[in-house]
């Protein structure tokens, strides 16, 4: 099979940096940041995120660049559907 | 070839009859005995929606609200839109001719995923008995739209097994939608390049992507309505500081795509039917392929122009009237191409191409009447009038519906092995034409005139439109009724079809009519460009 | 199909309308990544949800955050994170054929998600005796609770879906566990674990989001 085989290590790798990320967001949200919690919070579910998809998904591995197309059509779309519904409730008065 | 077609019947083994009994249909992985599956579903449902329909237009034969209570009168057009859109029209192309053909029209043996294929048809039998049971026990009337709060906390009727019914029916769509994207990716003939391929495939490609994408959140949004009213979950009530607005863009945001399902695959019809009976290849094959793709795409951007007076902020409605503006494009690239195609071709009348040039006529108007609604202006104007419901049953039913009875008959051959008698197709397509106008026509001055649509009685001064339209209603009935007697007929005393009656390009005709199980003995080879009319013969005869 | 086709390609596992194994399993991994995608679309309308009523009412958004549980909202983060481990470990065990190492993961990988089940249980019961379940029995003290009860709805309604999907796969797992104890399993077919695999690190990766859009917007936090 073509098929690339992660060592145990780089898993494990994965899986240690997934929890320091996740006591850092933790530690993070006791500090007042204002606007920038959101932020700083999303940005390292993001990172997350990605180490899950590339490595534990095997993404990063893939010999079929379709599927990566996949993924980016699908996060695409959603961003879609967030953004012009934004264009609608970012330019209306809330009450 | 024999020409005594009653006693002879195929020795020849074929999907049909290579297993006989219930259970051989019912757990069939076969796609296309599963499309005959569908083909006898939809057909059920589209008689059940159009006797909702006929009920409609009796109402409305007087002015007064004398046939049923407005209550009722409700739960009519409620019933009509959810039965016709979600267990007729998303399933009718892709599902009956496209799970038919695809696999075909490739060069495959069947499908990626045979066993989800039949999972999808469940789900939509799913879907169907529990909407069959919602009328049953007295039906919805929140309109197709299920707009909250009056879905979620004013009425007393079966919102939440209508709701699942679709929910169900929606997940077969989105497995029949992704089985056709892996399929086309993955298992195309050796040599069957992306530009090679028929148009109708590339049209289900493009639907199927809308399939995925879109349907998910019509399932989430579904969803959170039923919460809504089952769990008092407070999302969209606006007595909680809820707004029915964003029930409003997660709706339209499937629902507007929705349409697209509906026509691009009836678009792909329309290009293998002009382009066999004007015996030439598809204008801009290219710009065709890249225009459904354009149309997919494009239309999940303009989903809020379904929502322009219902209390957008006015920039967003400048945004979407725009982008609705940019959809158009690609459509009327499609029928200029159409059009070019034809443009000194040699030209035949048979039944599929009538029902191709009604689709190209009747889909431009119902399409030039999108763009009047895209104006904000006149949107204010006719919105939530039966202009809008002119403009959309031109283009679903003037449109969609012309086209697959034209795929119906072009591909009759292939799926029975036997010819529909020419001239009552003619005739038929004919009085379908001529119903379909006198039905439509009058809305649009209706609904320009003010009438408004969801109410069940109306000024006295429409009534004489209301009277041609309902005239013009009876007569499509007959129009649709001929069709289902003539195909019935032929299964047991058509014409013998062989295996490519029209001469047309396309892999699928090159397999025997019926084809057998396997579709091909070996895969082909391709080494042609799609719609090599040049190279085939102009009488029909064996291939 | 001619012999010679099938005696090449007809390794045990193949279907009758692939070709070659490497068409099966391509086509697989791509109908799975397809459907993930329609599942990014599902919750992305809650998602939507979220993050227009977070932007219309951010202080009401921050209050119902505080009585969220911190603590077992991040354990239940670690114990997902530890189940994606193991659930990529077994993958590989069925990849590389080490059959032994294969249906233990997979059986922890089902404890994990149990005990993420479990805890959600418990949450889920704190929450519904503070009358912090939406409806008529809806109880907040403090600033907004028109606002906040919508916070709840969505929260109930997300993490809801998310159970669901839990379930649903610990379910598969479960499956898979069964057939690879029954030695259905090796280097050459081993696509259904590699599918449920990542159906169980997109249930992850929803969590992982989840996770700080509940429990972290604010930062004060109600023990």
């Amino acid at each position: 099979m073509s098929e690339h085989i992660v060592p145990k290590r780089t898993y494990i790798g994965i899986w240690a940096s997934l929890m320091c990320l996740t006591v850092v967001t933790a530690l993070v949200s006791w500090v007042d940041l204002g606007q920038w919690s959101a932020v700083v919070a999303l940005a390292i579910a993001t990172c997350k995120a990605l180490l899950v998809v590339l490595f534990f998904m095997h993404v990063k591995y893939l010999s079929q660049k379709m599927t990566i197309l996949v993924i980016v059509a699908g996060l695409f779309w959603l961003g879609l559907l967030m953004a012009l519904s934004m264009a609608d409730y970012g330019t209306r008065v809330l009450q | 070839m024999a020409t005594t077609a009653i006693s002879v019947t195929h020795e020849r083994e074929n999907y049909l009859n290579k297993e006989y009994g219930v259970k051989s249909w019912l757990l069939t992985t076969d796609h296309k005995r599963i499309a005959l599956l569908y083909l006898l579903s939809i057909t059920f449902f589209f008689f059940i929606g159009g006797f909702f329909a006929l009920l409609i237009r009796l109402e409305l034969l007087t002015p007064a609200g004398d046939l049923v209570q407005a209550d009722t009168y409700n739960k009519l057009f409620t019933m009509h839109g959810q039965v016709m859109v979600f267990f007729f029209l998303i399933p009718a192309v892709p599902a009956v001719l496209g799970n038919f053909l695809v696999p075909m029209m490739i060069g495959a043996k069947d499908l990626a995923f045979p066993r989800l294929n039949l999972l999808s048809w469940y789900l939509l039998i799913a879907g169907g008995a529990l909407m069959l049971y919602t009328i049953l026990t007295g039906g919805v009337d929140t309109g197709w739209t299920f707009y909250t709060p009056l879905s979620t906390a004013f009425l007393n009727t079966h919102v939440i097994t209508a709701a699942v019914a679709i929910f169900i029916a929606g997940f077969s769509s989105i497995l029949t939608g992704l089985n056709f994207i892996v399929t086309i990716h993955r298992m195309r003939a050796p040599g069957l390049t992306w530009s090679r391929l028929p148009l109708f495939v590339w049209a289900n490609y493009a639907t199927s992507i809308i399939q995925v994408l879109g349907t998910p959140v019509l399932a989430v949004t579904l969803a959170l309505v039923g919460l809504e009213r089952g769990l008092h979950l407070g999302i969209f009530d606006p007595q909680r500081g809820g707004d029915p607005l964003l029930f409003q863009h997660l709706f339209w945001f499937y629902s507007h795509p929705a349409v697209y399902i509906m026509i691009l695959p009836g678009m792909g019809v329309v290009s293998e039917i002009v382009a066999c009976f004007s015996r030439k290849r598809i204008f801009g094959y290219k710009f065709m392929a890249l225009a459904v793709i354009g149309i997919a795409v494009l239309g999940f951007l303009v989903w809020a122009h379904h929502m322009f007076v219902a209390g957008i902020s006015l920039y967003a409605a400048l945004v979407f009237s725009l982008l609705s503006y940019f959809v158009a494009v690609p459509s009327a690239i499609k029928v200029f191409n159409w059009t070019a195609t034809m443009y000194k071709g040699s030209i035949s009348f048979a039944t599929p191409m009538l029902y191709a040039l009604g689709f190209i006529g009747l889909f431009t108007m119902g399409g030039l009447t999108g763009l009047f609604l895209a104006c904000l202006g006149i949107d204010v104007h006719v919105t939530d009038t039966y202009f809008v419901v002119a403009h959309f049953h031109y283009i679903m039913v003037g449109g969609m519906v012309m086209a697959y009875m034209g795929g119906l008959h072009f591909w009759w051959p292939k799926i029975s092995g036997r010819m529909y008698p020419e001239n009552w197709g003619r005739l038929a397509a004919m009085i379908i034409f001529v119903g379909f106008n006198l039905t439509f026509f009058p809305q649009f001055i209706l609904g320009y005139l003010g009438m408004p649509r969801r109410y069940w009685q109306y000024a006295p001064e429409f009534q004489v439109l209301n009277v041609l339209s309902t005239a013009g209603a009876t007569i499509l009935a007959v129009g649709y009724l001929l069709p289902m007697v003539y195909f019935l007929w032929s299964m047991r005393y058509g014409k013998i079809a062989d295996a490519n009656p029209w001469s047309a390009a396309g892999l699928e005709w090159r397999t025997p009519s019926p084809p057998p199980t396997h579709n091909f003995e070996e895969p082909p080879v391709v080494t042609w460009e799609a719609y090599n009319y040049d190279e085939l013969k102009e009488a029909p005869g064996e291939r | 199909m001619s012999d010679s086709e099938a005696v090449l390609t007809h390794a045990p596992g193949l279907q009758e309308h692939f070709a070659t194994m490497e068409q099966q399993r391509d086509a697989s991994t791509m109908g799975m990544w397809v459907f993930l995608i329609t599942e990014i679309m599902f919750f992305g309308g809650m998602f939507t949800a979220y993050m227009v009523y977070r932007h219309a009412y951010p202080a009401a958004w921050a209050a119902g955050s505080e009585h969220m549980d911190f603590w077992w909202g991040t354990i239940n983060t670690v114990v997902l994170i530890c189940s994606s481990l193991s659930m990529a470990m077994a993958v590989r065990a069925a990849q590389t054929g080490a059959r032994k190492a294969l249906v233990p993961l997979l059986i922890l990988t089902m404890a994990l998600g149990c005990a993420f089940l479990g805890i959600k249980a418990v949450e889920y019961h704190g929450h519904w005796i503070e009358h912090q379940f939406p409806g008529p029995d809806f109880r907040f003290a403090g600033p907004d609770p028109r606002h906040v009860q919508i916070f709840f709805s969505l929260y109930w309604a997300m993490t809801g879906f998310h159970a669901l999907h839990m379930v649903i796969g610990v379910g598969l797992v479960a499956f898979i566990a069964f057939w690879g104890w029954k030695g259905r399993y090796t280097p050459e077919y081993y696509n259904p674990v590699e599918n449920v695999g990542l159906y169980w690190h997109f249930v992850d990766i929803v969590w992982i989001y989840l996770y700080p859009l509940l429990y972290l917007i604010s930062h004060k936090h109600v023990m």
